[in-house]
């Protein structure tokens, strides 16, 4: 199953990432061998399986008795921002298109 | 001109969004922020969204959504999951909002509201979980360059999505579901649900068909509403908008129209012709929610009387009238006020009750609004109340003293007795103290008593105002009238 390169870039654009000519050819022929691994996954029979969303046995993991813990040093929170704004990360607006 | 008899039928289908009474948030163990939270002070690694992090789900957060739902109606399924909803936005830390999209945890219930007199059923679609985003504000320097300051603290608090079916028919359709819910959302301390404060937005998907057909029209999204009334003029606005463009032969979009409180208008926000592109898949860090029913009836034992079922109750057992009942249970606190006060007060309870919900929808209520404050924190307790009507019910005190100390209780928080006491405010019988008052203001009051005197009747109720503000309202009206009388013959 290949990929077009329209399909490509439509994915590329809803994860903000600027692809080259070059990339598209590369990356349409590299996703489309992942569906295609899917499509022979598809062959095997599953009739007596139920359906799940989880690959994991566990069920109902809580976090109880919603008692809270003291959060990170504000100190620590900014210290990784790109620009500090007094306690505040300042960004560049994002429009919406 | 002649008016066409095309009629237009509004069709209104509400999103609302409640944030969650917890006390720490929904994947991680921050703690919930107040209204006084600095920015920034309430995260982790977790809700800020750094790599590597493992969420884990709140129960309680869970079963205040099952509660919610069981209001609401709905049914509880078995089984439910959390999904990535996946977008790039600046208030959005990991690029994605954990959410639930094909198996959520309440669905298909229903919410019964009150229109013009009738019983309405709305239905709702469903309730979910999901997490709410980082609060990001808009700014512009000297320059005009804009940028956007972002405080994390939102992030990750437990937000709840309730969704209604496309059941409503007008704004004040739209209005009386959003109080309603609200009322319920409250009951069952599920959110504090306030529009101004944002715990509680709504989005309205807004169209118009004419009366009579069945498919709907092309619907419009309402963004950026702050309070009921802003969803009440944004419909309003909407509806009239899209008349306009479908009597000038025009056609309604699909689209999001943010309302603009300014202008009192909705604007285009962002055209809909292609549907979002969100990608969901499974929350492959959160393991599914097997919902057993022992659960669920847990905490259908848990969940207090519901507003309806509390008025129609207080109506029967009280027998208050259908307004007092009502006007008692807007709220449970109120609600729960009244009760304690009713249980405390001596003698029969029936006009006991009657009596505590006079004070409750009247004086009490007025002060309260006066001063902005909610009964639960007003330094006025039931038991406070109980021992004010028990003075007036034995006569120690008149009823217009009463609201004297009332007065004085709701601003100290002083207990009744003492107020009396202190400022020698029992009721006067006898006499001296009155007929020295009246006296006075009989000598005082030439002209009043003129007129009475020369048949105007009226002129006596001057005086005995007068003589009532001399004895600072502790003398009965009754016995003051009585005196006057047989003074002025």
């Amino acid at each position: 199953m290949s990929l077009s390169r329209e399909q490509v870039q439509h994915i590329a654009r809803l994860a903000r990432i600027g692809l080259s000519d070059d990339d598209i050819a590369k990356f349409s022929e590299q996703l489309s061998e992942i569906l295609d691994y899917f499509e022979r996954l598809r062959q095997v029979d599953t009739e007596d399986v139920p359906p799940t969303a989880h690959t994991l046995l566990l069920q109902n993991v809580w976090r109880e008795g919603d008692k809270p813990e003291p959060p990170l040093d504000k100190e620590d929170v900014l210290a990784n921002a790109p620009i500090r704004d007094g306690d505040y990360f300042r960004v560049k607006v994002i429009l919406e298109e | 001109m002649t008016t066409t008899a095309v009629r237009y039928e509004t069709v209104i289908g509400l999103e609302v969004h409640a944030q969650l009474l917890t006390e720490s948030k929904m994947f991680c163990a921050c703690p919930s922020p107040s209204m006084h939270s600095s920015p920034n002070s309430t995260v982790c690694p977790v809700c800020l969204g750094m790599p590597g992090v493992l969420p884990v789900i709140n129960r309680r957060a869970v079963e205040l959504t099952i509660m919610t739902g069981l209001a609401l109606n709905c049914r509880i399924p078995g089984e439910a999951k959390f999904d990535r909803k996946n977008y790039h936005y600046p208030d959005l830390m990991k690029g994605y909002q954990i959410s639930q999209y094909d198996l959520p945890l309440c669905r298909d219930g229903w919410l019964d509201i009150d229109i013009e007199g009738k019983t309405q059923r709305i239905g709702i679609t469903r309730v979910h979980l999901e997490e709410d985003t980082a609060r990001s504000q808009h700014m512009t320097t000297q320059v005009g360059e804009s940028y956007s300051l972002i405080d994390v603290n939102r992030s990750g608090l437990p937000l709840m999505e309730i969704v209604s079916e496309p059941d409503l028919r007008s704004a004040e359709e739209a209005r009386a579901y959003l109080t309603k819910l609200r009322q319920v959302l409250r009951y069952v301390g599920a959110s504090r649900a306030n529009m101004e404060q944002g715990n509680m937005r709504c989005e309205p998907n807004v169209s118009i068909r004419p009366l009579g057909e069945s498919s709907f029209g092309a619907k419009v999204e309402l963004k950026n509403i702050n309070s009921l009334r802003h969803a009440y003029d944004a419909i309003k606005f909407e509806v009239g908008r899209q008349t306009k463009v479908i009597e000038s032969g025009g056609r309604i979009v699909q689209e999001t129209r943010g309302w603009r409180e300014d202008i009192k208008q909705s604007v285009a926000q962002r055209s809909k012709e292609f549907a979002d592109d969100y990608r969901y898949f499974p929350e492959p860090d959160l393991p599914i929610m097997m919902v057993e029913r022992a659960w669920v009836d847990e905490i259908r034992s848990r969940m207090p009387e519901l507003p309806n079922v509390r008025q129609r109750r207080f109506s029967e057992r009280y027998g208050l009238s259908e307004y007092d009942a009502r006007v008692l249970t807007e709220s449970r606190s109120r609600a729960d006020f009244f009760e304690a006060t009713v249980a405390l007060v001596t003698g029969e309870k029936g006009p006991r009750a009657k009596s505590v919900a006079n004070w409750l929808n009247g004086d009490f209520a007025r002060l309260l609004n006066a001063d902005g404050v909610e009964i639960q924190d007003s330094c006025v307790k039931p038991a406070a109340l109980a021992e004010l009507l028990d003075l007036v019910d034995s006569g120690a005190i008149s009823g217009t003293t009463a609201k004297d100390v009332f007065g004085e209780m709701f601003k100290t928080g002083r207990l009744p007795a003492e107020i009396v006491k202190e400022s020698n405010l029992s009721r006067l019988d006898s006499s001296d103290e009155i007929l020295d008052a009246t006296a006075r203001v009989i000598e005082e009051s030439p002209k009043a008593v003129a007129d009475y005197k020369s048949g105007k009747e009226t002129a006596i109720k001057f005086l005995v105002g007068q003589v009532m503000r001399e004895t600072k309202g502790r003398a009965s009206p009754d016995i003051v009238l009585k005196h006057l009388r047989e003074k002025l013959g």
